[in-house]
């Protein structure tokens, strides 16, 4: 009973325009930024290598090589901040929590297209 | 004015504001609370008003219960609780409290019963240091020194292992970030004491101000 109301509270909140994607498929998340009365838009793309929690507080993290240098976001699925998720491609993978891709290299990093 | 309602912790979960930050709140269900009684300085020394919350079978309460019920024409209650605040007069006996006493961005106490921790040591009971781990060390986790020699006793109030938690504790200044008076909720940011299903009080904050 207690968890309902947790959940008819957080309802309001529970964005239904986020495609669904799963860890290992490359995503395009746009961030809104605000910059003084400006809003523009930024895009941050890379691999999905985990999704967590449940309900209003589920999260994801996207990874990329920006520089050479590995860069990792982390977002909560339902915030208002991002304003699309676009799934640039699907991987096929066998782990639901990527972790492990951070100490391949780049070549051994590469995941197959699902079909 | 004066405001105080008794309501209960369902748990935590997280809401967005209208900047799209997430903020962390805790959910109180607050059925209508009932005044049940009123005290004043004229007929019982202090001024106060007990306020009964959440339904009760019948059958589990006894008879001068009964009455004291039935005089402030409600069914009986599981929790009662009295609450003092300088400027509650204008409640009257058998009104209905709800939680559309508070408005988003109010300040308000929240006073529950903290979490039981069991028979603890002096690490974490008292928030004392340890001893090295390890380089031949064999003190590790213990009480320490029980004081100068001087006395040749042990000084009143020397922090000891012993029961923890299981006592009554406020937190202050939390903001509401929602009251719902349809769903008979509370949303307060940040954590509240207590485990949930437990019995909280909410009162108007005593320090800051609206």
């Amino acid at each position: 009973m207690s968890q309902q109301l947790i959940k008819d509270v957080t309802q309001e909140f529970i964005r239904n325009d986020i495609p669904e994607f799963r860890p290992g498929d490359t995503l395009e998340v746009g961030i809104k930024i605000k910059e003084g009365n400006r809003e523009r838009i930024q895009i941050f793309e890379g691999l999905c290598i985990k999704r967590q929690g449940g309900g209003v507080s589920e999260t994801f993290t996207v990874r990329k090589i920006s520089y050479g240098v590995g860069v990792e976001k982390t977002f909560l699925v339902h915030s208002p901040v991002i304003d699309k998720i676009n799934v640039v491609r699907r991987g096929k993978v066998r782990r639901a929590n990527l972790g492990y891709i951070r100490g391949l290299s780049a070549k051994q990093s590469r995941i197959k297209e699902k079909r | 004015m004066a405001k105080g309602i008794l309501g209960r912790k369902v748990g935590m979960t997280q809401v967005f504001d209208e900047n799209g930050k997430m903020i962390p709140v805790t959910v109180i269900s607050v059925e209508p609370n009932v005044v049940l009684q009123k005290k004043t300085v004229e007929t019982d020394g202090y001024s106060s008003v007990q306020l009964g919350f959440m339904e009760k079978r019948a059958k589990l309460v006894n008879k001068p219960l009964t009455a004291h019920f039935e005089k402030a024409n409600t069914t009986p209650k599981r929790y009662i609780k009295e609450i003092r605040l300088q400027g509650m007069e204008e409640y009257e006996v058998g009104q209905e409290v709800k939680c559309d006493i508070f408005t988003a961005g109010d300040y308000v106490d929240v006073t529950g019963t903290s979490k039981g921790k069991g028979y603890q040591g002096v690490i974490k009971r008292h928030n004392q240091k340890t001893g090295p781990n390890a380089h031949g060390s064999k003190y590790h986790r213990g009480v320490g020194s029980m004081g100068v020699i001087a006395p040749n006793r042990i000084r009143k109030g020397k922090n000891m292992p012993g029961r923890m938690g299981h006592e009554t504790v406020t937190v202050q200044n939390l903001v509401v970030v929602r009251a719902d008076s349809d769903k008979n909720v509370l949303l307060v940011k940040g954590n509240v004491p207590g485990p949930s299903k437990s019995l909280v009080i909410i009162k108007n904050a005593f320090k800051k101000q609206n």
